[in-house]
Order: structure tokens, then sequence, then C-alpha cells
């Protein structure tokens, strides 16, 4: 029992590793005021460009970089189209879903080797971002499994941390948070708003680029056809349920990615479905769903536990009275 | 003040010019500060005063003209640039980061904070200047926590903190007692003895002549007049503002009140943050024919007393009735279908849709009436011919009535929200702030439509920040403080002294 | 020395409604060729042979008007909600509801007549999707949930129950998934062609959208709620009520395209339910400027674009993918531009004067 919670743990930290950079990269962009839709087609892209990268060039860190690059080339354009041409929002990040799912899927079958028609599609890479485990550690019941990650896991222990420290400790953090809140105010006080959108935007759909990244490179090292499956649409869900805190956004990713592996863990041990194994496939979208609702009705008075930064998904410009 | 030598001003600002799309701002301005010294600015809503100084704050730059500080040429193009001048405002609405403490909004955006800024010296800081200027304020607690007084004395410590010596205030007082507006004077004398600057901007000439050591007029973004605060008076003030004559009386009918329209009961409407109630037990009733003014500083309960008699808010004890009937609670419909019209203080926000037109604005009360609507559909031809009615009758400048109302200049805006509430009253009028940020002109058209009103029968309330206006225009006059009614007097029978008194919350004898 | 401002106008543009998305289209078009000569594909040839693919004969023509069928009923529904400025995502979810719907009836509802299948479908389609909707609106109508991720999050609960009934509750006894076929009875006859009955609806629907957003009182009281919720509010409009009904409407809209499209086209509920187009009817809502029959040409040209795809991979051997793309890329130009719609450019020349 022990070993199988151990391996669904696992799975969950492997998932939650790619969920986790989306989540962070999310949470600093709407942050400053900025909503972006655009995750689910950023991710896949990412994912894209780091297999067809990694696999025609055999280094998996050039791969990550490729995702990295063409994750800030994403966001940058919905910051462009968001910020300086004062676009909506909502519908700027919905084209971005959609032109970067068509475009990755439709690379993904223009990448590959001759041999298989130019199809990424069943190719394998040469190597991937294996599990590294730490002598000792990971020989602890449950908990070792944290101790038996890739690369990319590790990262995030560093990361995390970092991200909170830096959103709540540090001036640049405090700027963020005012331009999110009152962009106005933050202007007259010196900011430049603009840029600071810019900035944390692009960062965003870096993160999110390594996020599709760890999906292609390290979960299931492989390229499919619209691979992220929707987990860019979770992502924006995790961002509410961190409350917009960094340091919170495990949390969100620990409980979705376990939902899911559990769903792929039972299927795998040829457990009889009790639950149909479709209903825990859309039950992570449920309980968002109906935690969202419940937390928001609860919290009527105090409105302020679903703090979002006020001025999300607003445009703001300087000379206007 | 007289110097032995030629002191170089400490700001001067040469011809300096500023339009907005369809606004001249600003046309041709200088302005002079030396050292020490208080300036007012003055002049009417729309003078171009805040624009001016918003150049000199970063937050603008001037389309042509020249500004220099300590006698060097300033490229101001920003708001850090100003600071770095030594500059700082504190705006009409406050700059202020709601849900973050004061400490993190005083040093927000300054450039030499290190990297993980030290929470504990900048407090200390904070509280070393809030006892000097006597600027009571504690440095962790959160803004949206703090009085609009206290929420002013950050704003000032802000400027302070940075190093600011030339300070200007936007209209300050607006948002506080008499009693604090003295607090603030002395605070600004102790700034000047140490060698700072002040302007200040306001619309209001008894501050001036309080205040100030000089005072320039503006009117229409051109300067009228600059002269020693010494060698003028408030009739002077008004005239140079206004450029005529300023009827300082209204004509009205004999004050003949009929029975009670009404009636408001004992109303609470507690605040959803917790702390005091907006609206305390709070009991009064307006008759047919009268006009009952409610003075008081703004945010003292004012605009709780209006939505909750207008079915915008609901109270959690207490009644209201008109015409006898009980109207508790009811929704806004109601209160409309009962006859109520309503002026609201924020007039862009609430009183228009700025996309609609204006033809469209004016038909929001009565569309669902034959005059406008047939069935359920809304004819177009009917939609123009009212609208066009009501632009010719209030005399609303406007190309065309299917020009969206958000082009209009704010008077008009004004002119559009009283021409559908005064077409549409059914008996009573509620009317906030109705000539707050309207020139004189307009300003005199709003006070002669609502006592018209009155003259005809109709019940009306009038919620204004202005004790002249209302001693000029109410019958009877309730004062406000923190949700209660300090006391209702009839006009003639009070004065400013004591209705300043009742709205600094001091409880006054008799009833 | 000079300066460009973007600067708010005080009259609104008659040039803009027309010039921006022309040339919007145009760079989408210049932006596509340069992704199909990145892929060692002649732009030319590609455009043409979309073109063929979507318009190049009868059969082709009503297929792309097949395809605009779903995608323009999606757009009117969406255009709804969001004329309140209530972010419907959801079209997808309200969508698969309604074709659920329709299914459940056409399966097991077999006491009816055969006669009564259809209507009695399509009505469970539009009841269906119309509380799908209904229940994100009234939970925004009554405490504030918001609604951008409420519906969000349901589309994938649709999609994935929709596939628990067609691969395992509702599966036809032979093959690896899909409900049984539907009786003739329950399929939507065709009218022309492939083009079918569903047609009528589509265009029914516009008409009947665009009387009620122009013409009646509820469409300005729609108006007012979206372009200023306070001053309808303080009007005695009533939000709740109008957020609520807006949103039936809404799903009952996609819910109908939902059961339209299973009924004509899939005859059965299987893979593939969800065609996309819930997500797509947003952009088309939006591209139409959400007024009804601006929605038509636009849904129109979307679904050339994706039925001209088809045609790439034939022709050309690109991937269809491509499609999915230009949709994506004419958006992106027509965001920019715009901004033209409320800003312009002025020049300012320093120093002078």
């Amino acid at each position: 029992m022990m070993d199988f919670i151990t391996k669904l743990l696992a799975a969950t930290i492997a998932m939650g590793t790619s969920l986790t950079y989306a989540t962070l990269g999310e949470i600093y962009t709407e942050k400053t005021g900025i909503l972006n839709l655009g995750m689910e087609g950023t991710m896949l892209m990412g994912a894209l460009t780091a297999f067809a990268t990694a696999y025609n060039t055999g280094s998996l860190f050039l791969g990550l970089a490729g995702a990295i690059v063409i994750g800030a080339i994403f966001s940058a354009i919905h910051a462009f189209l968001s910020i300086t041409m004062r676009a909506n929002q909502v519908v700027s990040g919905l084209s971005i879903t959609m032109f970067g799912t068509g475009l990755a899927n439709f690379l993904g079958q223009r990448l590959g080797p001759q041999t298989n028609n130019f199809n990424l599609v069943g190719m394998n890479l040469q190597s991937k971002f294996n599990n590294i485990a730490i002598p000792g550690l990971h020989k602890i019941p449950v908990i070792g499994a944290f101790f038996d990650v890739s690369l990319l896991t590790y990262a995030l222990y560093l990361i995390i941390p970092f991200a909170w420290f830096y959103m709540y400790k540090t001036k640049y953090g405090l700027a963020i948070r005012s331009v999110g809140e009152a962009p106005r105010t933050a202007s007259a006080m010196g900011l430049n708003v603009a840029r600071i959108r810019y900035l944390y935007t692009i960062i965003g759909g870096m993160f999110a680029g390594l996020g599709g990244a760890c999906l292609s490179l390290s979960f299931t090292p492989s390229w499919n056809d619209n691979m992220t499956g929707g987990k860019g649409w979770i992502v924006i869900a995790l961002v509410i349920f961190a409350t917009w805190n960094p340091g919170k956004a495990v949390l969100g990713t620990l409980v979705f990615g376990g939902i899911t592996s559990l769903q792929f863990s039972l299927q795998a041990a040829g457990f009889r479905m009790v639950i149909p194994s479709q209903f825990l496939g859309f039950s992570p979208y449920l309980i968002t769903f109906l935690t969202l609702s419940i937390l928001t009705i609860a919290n009527q008075k105090r409105k302020s536990l679903f703090s979002a930064p006020s001025a999300l998904g607003t445009s703001f410009a300087i000379d206007e009275k | 003040m007289n110097q032995t030598q030629s002191v170089e001003p400490i700001v001067r600002m040469e011809n300096i010019s500023k339009r907005f799309p369809g606004v001249i701002a600003n046309e041709s301005v200088d302005l002079t500060l030396m050292q020490g010294e208080v300036l007012a600015l003055l002049g009417e809503n729309g003078a171009g005063k805040s624009t001016l100084m918003n150049m000199l704050a970063g937050l603008y730059r001037p389309d042509s003209g020249s500004i220099h500080i300590r006698g060097t040429h300033a490229n101001i193009q920003s708001p850090q640039d100003s600071m770095a001048l030594g500059i700082g405002m504190v705006h009409q609405e406050f700059m202020l980061v709601g849900n973050m403490t004061v400490a993190e909004n005083i040093v927000l955006g300054m450039k030499d904070l290190p990297f993980v800024p030290d929470i504990d010296s900048i407090n200390a800081r904070i509280i070393e200047l809030s006892d000097r200027y006597g600027l009571k304020v504690d440095p962790q607690a959160v803004i949206h926590d703090l009085s609009v007084g206290e929420q002013q004395r950050v704003e000032i410590l802000k400027l302070v903190y940075r190093g600011a010596d030339i300070l200007i205030l936007d209209e300050p007082t607006a948002v506080l007692t008499p009693g604090e507006s003295h607090e603030l004077n002395n605070i600004v004398k102790i700034m000047l003895s140490e060698g700072k600057s002040a302007i200040f901007i306001t619309h209001k000439m008894d501050e001036v002549i309080e205040f100030s050591d000089k005072v320039q007029v503006l009117r229409r973004g051109k300067t009228v007049n600059i002269c020693n605060t010494a060698d003028v008076t408030p009739k002077d003030l008004a005239n140079m503002m206004v450029g005529r004559d300023v009827l300082f009386s209204l004509d009205r009918c004999p004050y003949n009140p009929g029975g009670v329209k009404l009636k408001v009961e004992q109303v609470t409407v507690n605040n959803p943050l917790g702390g005091r109630p907006l609206l305390d037990d709070v009991s009064l009733e307006i008759h047919r024919g009268e006009i009952l003014g409610i003075a008081g500083v703004a945010g003292n309960g004012q605009q709780q007393l209006a939505e909750v008699i207008t079915g915008l808010v609901r109270c959690d004890r207490g009644n209201i009735y008109i015409d006898g009937m009980d109207k508790t609670n009811n929704t806004p419909l109601s209160f409309i279908k009962a006859g109520v019209s309503h002026i609201p203080a924020d007039r862009g926000a609430m009183g228009i849709v700025g996309d609609m037109s204006v033809g469209e604005n004016l038909a929001m009360k009565k569309y669902r009436t034959k005059e406008i609507s047939k069935g359920v559909v809304i004819k177009k031809n009917f939609l123009r011919m009212f609208a066009d009615k009501l632009i010719d009758t209030f005399s609303i400048k406007t190309p065309d009535q299917g020009t969206s109302v958000k082009y209009l200049s704010g008077g008009n805006i004004q002119k559009t929200i009283l021409a559908r509430e005064i077409d549409s009253c059914g008996g009573i009028l509620i009317a906030v702030y109705p000539s707050r940020g309207l020139d004189v002109g307009a300003t005199e058209a709003v006070r002669q439509n609502i006592i018209a009103q009155r003259d005809q029968g109709n019940a009306v309330l009038l919620v204004s920040e202005e004790l002249e206006e209302l001693q000029m225009v109410a019958d009877r006059i309730a004062v406000m403080f923190e949700g209660k009614i300090m006391g209702t007097r009839n006009v003639k029978d009070t004065n400013t002294e004591e209705l300043g008194l009742m709205m600094a919350g001091a409880v006054s004898r008799g009833a | 020395m000079m300066r460009f401002i973007i600067e708010k106008r005080t009259t609104k543009s008659k040039y803009s409604v027309f010039i921006v998305p022309l040339v919007s289209f145009a760079i989408s078009l210049l932006l596509g060729a340069i992704v199909l000569a990145a892929s060692k594909a002649n732009p030319f040839a590609a455009y043409k042979a979309m073109f063929e693919g979507s318009f190049g004969n009868i059969r082709r023509i009503q297929y792309t008007l097949r395809e605009a069928m779903p995608l323009l009923m999606c757009g009117l529904a969406v255009g709804i909600a969001f004329k309140l400025k209530f972010w419907n995502i959801g079209a997808e979810g309200q969508y698969v509801s309604g074709a659920i719907g329709f299914t459940w009836v056409v399966q097991f509802w077999t006491f009816l007549p055969p006669v009564l299948l259809l209507p009695v479908g399509l009505l469970m389609g539009i009841i269906a999707g119309g509380l799908w909707a209904g229940v994100p609106g009234t939970l925004k109508a009554q405490w504030g949930v918001d609604e951008t991720l409420t519906t969000l999050m349901l589309n994938y609960v649709a999609i994935g129950y929709a596939e628990y009934l067609y691969i395992d509750h509702w599966k036809a006894p032979f093959g690896n998934m899909g409900t049984p076929k539907f009786p003739d009875a329950a399929i939507l006859p065709s009218v022309w062609g492939r083009v079918h009955a569903g047609v009528f609806f589509a265009l029914a629907l516009v008409v009947i959208l665009w009387f009620i957003l122009y013409k009646t009182r509820w469409g300005f009281e729609l108006n007012m709620i979206g372009k200023n919720p306070k001053a309808a509010r303080y009007q005695g409009v009533s939000i709740k009520k109008n957020i609520i009904m807006a949103m039936l409407f809404s799903g009952a809209i996609a819910g109908l395209a939902g059961a339209i499209h299973t009924s004509a086209v899939a005859q059965k509920l299987t893979t593939g339910v969800n065609g996309n187009y819930g997500f797509t009817g947003i952009i088309i809502a939006w591209m139409g400027g959400l007024n009804p029959f601006g929605s038509i040409i636009v849904a129109i040209v979307m679904a050339a674009l994706s039925t001209g795809a088809g045609q790439l991979q034939i022709a050309l051997k690109l991937p269809e993918a491509m499609g999915a793309v230009l949709q994506g890329l004419v958006l992106l130009p027509l965001l920019a531009g715009s901004l033209f719609n409320e800003y312009h450019l002025r020049v300012i020349k320093k120093g002078a004067e």
C-alpha cells in the first residue's frame, strides 16, 4: 500500500512540476494586472519546441532553452496586444491559445525526420530528464518520493521559495503588487506600469514554456498532438486557488496532479472501475468549479480572501484624464 | 516679505500650454513661487488648476513652455523626475494602494530602495517624521482601514519622507472638517518655517484668504490675475474667477410646506467590514414643497442615506415611508415607480452610460412608458422626439441626440442627468452634490432647477458639501456626522458656526 | 523632433469600422504566408488550395456552409452574453450538453412517436444547454462567482461526461465507441446537398437576436448593463435577473447548435462531439462586433479557413492544423487594430510656438 502511495506521489510530483512552473508564471503575470488565457497554447508550443529542438540537436538543455524562448515570444505578443494596443485581454489570450495550439500541431508534423514523413509523433528522444535519487533520503517511505525526482523538479524546490520571497519581501515585488492593484497610483509614484507588465507577462510566458517542456522532455518524453490536453486551463484555476500567492502554488498542483495521477495509476493497476475513468478525468475541473463556487459564496463578506489584483484585465494609460 | 537682494523663485513656470482632446486645459500660463511662500491657485472647476500642477508633478507633459526649478531649467518627463527635484503633490483622489500598509505606500517606487527593504528602519523614520510635523499614523496600518483624514496624512508623510520641499496640495480641505482644516494649515506652517514652499489648489475663497500669502486666479485655462492675498477681498476674488458679478441670491417662492412626503424612521445601515454603522439610527422627514439640505463632510453617511432612500442599499433596521406607504428595502425600480428621482453624486459612474447616446441616456427613466415604447419594442422616432424636447428645454449643448454622451462636457452631462430626473420626477427629488465640478453658470442653473421643483410642490433632499449652497437653497438643514444626524434646523434659525460644530461632531443644545 | 501620442478620440470614426478589419485581414494573410514559406510551402499555392478547398465546387461550398452553422450559432450564443460583459467561455460545454440532451431523447424516449423525436430532441438540447449556462450565470448573479472560470471548467466536465456516455454507458453494442446511430426520423433533413435544415434555425436566430438587441426594451437594458452596470441598477434594471436570463438564452442557443449538428452531421453521440465550435464562437462574437449580422460573414470566413485546410493536406501534403493556425492569425492583427476604434495617432512637434 505504501508502495502504491509512494508511486502515486512520484507521479503526482512529476505531473505537478509542469503545472507548477506554468502556475508560477501566470501568478506573476496576473499580479501585474494582465490576464493571460494564452497559457494552453503557450505551454503546448513550449512542449513542441523543447521536443523538436532536443530531438534535432540531441541536447536536452537546448530543448529547454528553445521552450523558454518560444514562451517569451508568445507572451510578448499577448503583452503587446494587451498593453500597447489595449486590446481585450480575454480575446487576445484565447486567440493566442488557438494560434499556438494550431501552430504546435502543425509544426509537430513538419519538424520530424524524413523517415517518418517529417512527423514528430512517435519519435523518441535519445535521453530524457531522468530522476536523480538523493542517496539515503529517497528511501524514506512516502516522503522519499520528493527526493527521487528530475532536475526540473529539484529546481522548483529553490524557485518556489524564491518566487514567494521576491513577491513579498523585495522592492520589485512591491512594485508588482502595486501595479496590479492600483496602476494609476503606481504610475504617479514613478513606476513604469507598462514596462513592469511587459516584463512579468514575458517571464510568465517563459515559465509556461518551461512547463510545457517538462511534459515533453521529462514526464512523457514524446510528442503528441494536443499533449497538454487542457492543462493550460487548469493552470488558470490553480492561480486562483493559490490566491495569487506564489508560496501557495504548490498546494493546488499537488491536488490536481494527484487526482490525474490517481486516474492513470488505477487504470494501470487494472482496478475494476467503480468510478469510471472519465469521471476521474474531468474531476479536477469539477472540483475546481465546486471549490471556487463554494468558497466565493461562503466568503461573501470578506471578498479579500479571493483578492484578485484589482486591476486584473484592465488597461492603463498615462496621459488620460 | 521683501528680500534685500533679488532671489530666484523656487518654481518658475513660463508660457505653459496643454490641451486634451477637445479641450484647451492651459494656455500660456506663467507661475512663480518664492521659497517659504504659500501660493493659492484659485479657479472654478475646469479652470485648469489641477492640470497645471499635474505638469509640475510629472503626470502630464506640457505641449509648450518651460519649467525652471531653483533657477535651473527642468525637464520633467515623469513623476520620478518631479520627485527628484523635490516636488511632491497630494491629489484630490489619494494615490494610495488600499491593501498595502502605510510604510509600503510611502516607499513605493523610491529609486534608492534596497533590494530587500529594511522595514524596521523605514518604520522608525516614518514615526520620527510624523512626530515632527504632528501627522500621527501607524506605519504598519493598512490603508483601507484608515479614515480619510488619516489617509491624507499618509499622503503628506509620503512627500516629506521622500524629501519634498515644494508641496502641492489639490483641494486638501474638501475631505476635512473645519477643525481638521485648521490643523492642516498649522502643519503646513511648520513646514514653511523649515524652508519648504507650498502651492495649494482651491475653489474656496475664504480658504485663500486664510491660508495663503499670494493668490493666482485662473479662468478657462488662462491667468486672470496674481496678487498678494492681503490686498484682496473674497468678492474681488469671486469676480476674478467668474468674470462678472456673481449672484448670491436666488428667486424662490415663500416657504409653505405641505404634508410629509418622505419619512425615514430610525434607519441603520451596518458596515459590512465591521466597525461603526454607516447610518446610525437616522430619522428625518421631508414635506411637499420643501428642500431639506444635508450638510456634513463627505463620507459621513450622506451617500448611504441617498442610496437607502432610492433602494440601492439595504438598511438593517428602520423603515422608509413614502406617502405613508412602507417602502423599506424595496427594489430601485419600486422607488422609481413611487416617484423618486435621483441625481447621483458620482455622475460619470452612475448617472450616465457613457457609451450610449444622449437620447438614450435621457430616455433611461421613461423607456418603459408609452412615451417611448410600444409594447416590448422601443420606437426610435418616439425616443428622438422625446430627447429633442428635453435637449431644447434644458439647453443641453450637443451636436445631436445620437452623439455618445461621454463626449459632452461635464456641465452638459450634468444637464442631461438633471433633465432626465426632473422630467420624470414624481414627487421626490434626491440631489447629491449636484453642482460639484460645475462652473458658476451651470451651478446657478442647477440650483434654480432644484428650487423650481420645490416650488412646484415636490419634496427635495439636497446633499451638499458647501454650507454656503445649503444656506442659499435649502429650507431646513440636517447635519450628518459619522452616520448620525447631529441636529436639524430651519435655515433661518442657524448660522455657519453652529453648523460647523455639528459637522465636526459636537453635540449641540436643543433639538 | 516629433513625438507620436496615442490619444483618445473625441468622435467615432466611420472609416475604422471598414478599414481596420480589411487591413488586419491583409496582415494576417501576410503572416500566414510567412509561416507557410517557413515550412517550405508556396504561400500562393497554399492559399489557392485553401480557397478551392472551401469554395472550389458546389459540394465544397455546401461543406463550408455546413461548418459555418454551428460556428455562427455559437457566435450568437456567446455574443448575447458578451453584450452584458459576461465572459461565457463555456459555449463548448453548453454545445455538448445540447448534444447529450438530444441523444438522450432519441435513444431512450422510445415511447415517443417517431415524428416527435426530432422536435422534442431539439427542445431537450435547448433546455440542456440553457441549464448548463444557467448554473454559472446564477452563481455570478447571486454570489458574484467569477464566470470566466466557472464556464471554462464546466466545459471539461461536459466533455468528459459525454465521453463517459459514448464510451461506456450509452455505447452501441458493436464498435469501439459511440452511441447507436440515430433513427432516420431523428436526423435533420438536408435542404441543399450537404446543407441541412439547421440553416433555417441559424438564420432565424440571427434575425431574432438582432431584433431583441436593437429593437426591444430588453435589448436596451442588456446594453445598459454591459456598458455600465452601476447606472443600469440605479435606473431600476435588475442585474441579477438579466444575467440569468441572458445566460439561459446563451446556453440554449449553444445547446441547440450542438443538438442540430449532432443530429444532422454526426448522427450519433461520439468522439469529436465538441468540434471546438464553442471557443471559436467567442472569436466570432468578438470579430462580428457583437452584431448578429456581422457574425454571419465572420462565421463563413472561419469555416472556410478550416474546410480549406483539408484541401491543403491533399494538395500540398501540409498538415491540416494550418487551418487553426490561420484562424488564430486572423485575430491577432484585428485585435491590434481594435485600438483605432477608440484612439488615434497624434503627432506633436516639440518646441513650436
